[in-house]
């Protein structure tokens, strides 16, 4: 196990940690807090992959405007603070559901891929070529996306106004 | 195609003879525009049956004439009608003395009823239709009388059935009249089944060629058929004389057919159609005579015992037709012993059936001319009528006196000629035969005392009868006094020149006999006189106990006949058709309608439970399965959420492993 | 140096606890946030096989999940929001009208 493979178990470790008190919490601004770790993480394992243009727009746009969000919306529906149950009553099923889920993942992984198997070899920075593909290769697909995030921009705004007269 | 073929004189048929096939052919004319014409016609149409009859008797006095002045013979014409395969069936005449005789006998008498009907039957509802029916059976008569071959006489014969019945059935609206009719109409016709037969066995004896008398006649007595046929067919045709001559034991039909008007009686039951019987012997002579013996000696039993049995029965009458009815049936038995005596008894049985015709047909008339006079027909009711009614008692007596047998009236001639042959050889027969005739004599003797002497016993006012009912009288007691002589050997027995079997007969006169049968007569009505001088209540005759019992009871040939015969036969299958149809046919019926309710019924529970069912079935099955689905209809959008990754995985596991 | 299987296997941890979430969590927010962790899920996944395969198309649509991401947050939140006005809660099970 390299030295990469550490870090990587360590950063896996937390978020892994952070995703399940991040269900599990009782208290909704803890979960949002604990979705904050995951996703930091998450972002730590792109950089540990030597994908750092994605790492930071990571970093940026879901910790940074995300998580805001989230905690504005928190408010804005007055999530009860406090510990209460925030769970309702599938929970059994919605443990089964999960369990058998990633007990099918991870059988198809490792029927697909032996564990000595292939090996990641991150190599220089990508933030090149990632921007030299979109704008080229996936320029359509970018426009598109930049439509969509105005199409939600204005229906968010449509969404939330309060209607008074009409 | 007139052949004449004369047998013994030589002499060409008169113009009589050549057209004596008119004669019969004339009362069917008559018939018919009487029919259609007559009740337009002023009289109601009874011109046409007297003038037919009438020039009927012209011309058979021509066709006797032929034979006055020639002698026998036998003249023949036919025309061929139609064959089949080789059996012709003709339309013909056969005249010899027998057919004329017959002929003037037949117009004679049926002249005098037509105008004796005049008055007789005068206002009556259906007095046009009963001319019709007179001169319907004249003209079956003659046809008879001068058919050459069996079918053209069996036509005759048959017709003049149907009219008898419909004669005896005038007055139908008494159900005792019509109940004689069918009685007289089914009798003779028990008796026509063997006639039947009796025709087909001579028919098949000539193979079923002809059924011409004069052929037949030839070939049975050349030998050709055999002995039992010949002698079987003698005895089938018998069976029809039995029956239409009401002889034992087919006589039943006669004394109530008395029920019909009087001029039926006398013309039909006295003189002409119970004749037929007896003239069909005659005819067919030549098939008896050739038949074994014992064929002549069954008819000569069965003459005696019906000649016997009817006179015994005419003593305990109270009805004075059916004292002359049981008179016919016995003296129609006289006329059959005769010709059971063979060949020279065929002369001496037609002499009496010549004579017979003329005085049974008065004493018939007159009588219907005093039940005209007192309207009714019990001697109970009569009495001392000889004052009131001159000439109807006289006449009456003359007719009386004639079938009694006193000489010189023709009764005796007649008689005497068959007694006398009935004393060579027939002892039976001859001692039966001068029985009857004293019990003859008696039973008239105590008609005469009852009818026309003593004190009147009814409730009316008698009185002579009219010109046209009184005018026959005189005229048929006239012949009864005449025509006697024609057969009187003293005289030379012309009749026996004209009448006879093979060859010509002579009459003979043996006066032992004739003195024996005089004077037993003679003894009769002198006891009959004294017995019935004085109204004896009640009358001797019926305080013999069981004798008069039996006598009254008709010798129980009725009831034996009723409940032996028609009952048993008439009820149950009346009684089987009754049931066959309340039972099976309605039975049938009524199955069918209840199977099909049945039917109606199953379907129809069908339909509610099988066929509603599957329907509403349906209908519940998608409710029910309805309300079971709505319960995953939750609400809750991770309800959804868990089905739909649960789905995700199987389907990733079910789509990687195959 | 880091084997490709373990990355995936960290994926599918993600995955199973953000499905986890979304079934059993009744806060309409925390649902969202759940599939945050879904979509995260499935991005490591892109960019695991994007290096491993040196193809990096994998890398672009990452970015493209986390821009969709966004917008997507950003409209549920807006519902979430109405429906608060409405019933007074943001409790998923309480929101059943379609219930039978």
């Amino acid at each position: 196990m390299s030295s990469q493979e550490y870090v990587f178990v360590v950063l896996a470790l937390v978020g892994i940690v952070g995703a399940f008190r991040l269900v599990t919490a009782k208290n909704v601004v803890h979960a949002a807090l604990y979705l904050v770790v995951s996703l930091a993480m998450v972002g730590g394992v792109y950089l540990l992959l030597a994908a750092e243009f994605v790492a930071w727009v990571q970093i940026l746009i879901y910790v940074g405007a995300i998580v805001i969000l989230f905690l504005f919306g928190l408010m804005l529906t007055k999530a009860p603070i406090g510990r209460e149950a925030l769970d309702n009553q599938q929970r059994g099923v919605a443990f089964l559901v999960g369990a058998a889920l990633l007990a099918g993942l991870v059988y198809l992984i490792q029927d697909a891929f032996p564990w000595d198997g292939p090996k990641i070899e991150p190599g220089t920075g990508t933030a090149e070529a990632v921007g030299e593909s979109i704008f080229s290769r996936f320029v359509l697909p970018f426009e598109a996306v930049s439509f969509l995030l105005l199409a939600a921009l204005i229906g968010a705004i449509v969404l939330s106004r309060k209607d008074d007269a009409t | 195609m007139i052949a004449a073929e004369a047998a013994e004189a030589l002499a060409a048929p008169n113009w009589f003879v050549q057209h004596a096939w008119v004669i019969a052919f004339l009362p069917f004319v008559s018939a018919a525009l009487t029919l259609f014409l007559g009740k337009r016609t002023p009289g109601k149409g009874t011109v046409y049956g007297i003038l037919a009859v009438g020039t009927g008797l012209v011309m058979s006095l021509g066709v006797l004439l032929q034979f006055v002045q020639h002698g026998g013979g036998t003249y023949e014409g036919s025309i061929n009608w139609f064959q089949v395969g080789g059996f012709h069936l003709e339309a013909g005449q056969l005249v010899d003395g027998l057919t004329a005789v017959m002929l003037v006998v037949v117009t004679g008498v049926s002249l005098c009823v037509h105008i004796y009907s005049l008055g007789y039957m005068h206002g009556d509802q259906r007095y046009t239709w009963f001319y019709v029916a007179l001169s319907l059976f004249t003209g079956a008569m003659l046809n008879v009388v001068v058919a050459n071959n069996l079918f053209q006489l069996l036509v005759g014969w048959e017709i003049m059935g149907f009219c008898s019945y419909v004669l005896i059935g005038h007055w139908w609206e008494e159900h005792e009249n019509s109940s004689s009719a069918i009685k007289a109409f089914i009798t003779t016709r028990i008796g026509d089944v063997p006639f039947l037969f009796g025709i087909f066995a001579l028919v098949f004896a000539t193979g079923f060629e002809s059924s011409n008398i004069l052929e037949i006649g030839e070939l049975v007595s050349g030998g050709g058929p055999s002995k039992a046929l010949v002698a079987t067919a003698a005895l089938l045709l018998f069976g029809g004389s039995i029956g239409k001559s009401a002889q034992f034991p087919l006589h039943v039909w006669l004394p109530d057919a008395m029920a019909g008007p009087t001029p039926v009686s006398a013309l039909i039951h006295a003189a002409t159609m119970v004749a037929a019987g007896v003239y069909l012997v005659g005819r067919m002579f030549s098939v008896f005579a050739s038949a074994d013996p014992f064929v002549l000696q069954t008819v000569a039993i069965i003459a005696g015992i019906t000649a016997f049995g009817a006179a015994t029965m005419a003593l305990v009458q109270d009805d004075i037709k059916r004292v002359l009815a049981y008179s016919t049936i016995s003296q129609l038995a006289y006329m059959v012993a005769g010709l059971s005596l063979g060949p020279a008894g065929v002369t001496a049985g037609f002499f009496h059936l010549f004579t017979h015709a003329f005085f049974k047909a008065l004493l018939f008339l007159g009588a219907g001319s005093v039940i005209h006079a007192v309207h009714s027909n019990v001697m109970s009711d009569m009495g001392g009528l000889r004052k009131p009614m001159p000439v109807t008692f006289w006449t009456f007596l003359i007719g009386s006196l004639a079938l009694a047998g006193i000489p010189p009236l023709a009764g005796f001639w007649s008689k005497d000629e068959l007694l006398a042959g009935a004393s060579h050889g027939h002892p039976v027969l001859f001692v039966t035969l001068t029985v009857t005739a004293a019990l003859t004599a008696f039973y008239m003797a105590r008609a005469v005392m009852l009818t026309f002497f003593g004190e009147y016993r009814g409730l009316g006012h008698p009185h002579e009868s009219p010109i046209s009912m009184t005018g026959p009288l005189v005229a048929l007691a006239g012949a009864s006094v005449t025509v006697g002589f024609l057969g009187a050997p003293q005289l030379g027995a012309p009749f026996g020149d004209w009448v006879f079997f093979e060859h010509a007969h002579e009459a003979e006169f043996v006066p032992w006999v004739a003195a024996l049968s005089t004077g037993a007569v003679l003894v009769a009505i002198a006891a009959g006189v004294a017995m019935y001088r004085r109204v004896r209540e009640p009358d001797p005759m019926l305080r013999m106990g069981l004798v008069s019992t039996l006598l009254r009871r008709k010798y129980f040939m009725d009831d034996i006949y009723w409940k032996g015969i028609v009952r048993p036969i008439r009820d149950p299958i009346a009684a089987a058709v009754y049931w066959t149809n309340q039972n099976v046919l309605d039975g049938v019926v009524n199955a069918a309608a209840a199977v099909t309710r049945a039917v109606a019924r199953l379907v129809h529970r069908f339909d509610q439970r099988v066929v509603d069912g599957a329907v509403n079935g349906a209908a519940n099955m998608a409710g029910f399965t309805g309300g079971l689905l709505r319960y995953i209809q939750s609400g809750n959008v991770q309800r959804y959420a868990a089905f739909l990754f649960t789905g995700v995985i199987v389907l990733a596991i079910v789509f990687t492993r195959i | 140096m880091i084997r490709l299987p373990l990355v995936l296997t960290f994926s599918a941890v993600l995955f199973a606890t953000g499905v986890y979430g979304v079934l059993a969590r009744r806060n309409a927010v925390l649902v969202l946030m759940a599939i945050e962790l879904m979509l995260n899920a499935v991005s490591v996944n892109l960019i695991a096989f994007s290096q491993a395969l040196g193809e990096i198309a994998g890398q672009v649509f990452a970015l493209f999940v986390i821009a969709v991401a966004a917008a997507e947050v950003g409209i549920g939140l807006a519902i979430v929001i109405l429906i608060y006005r409405n019933r007074e809660t943001i409790n998923v099970d309480e929101v059943n009208l379609l219930k039978w």
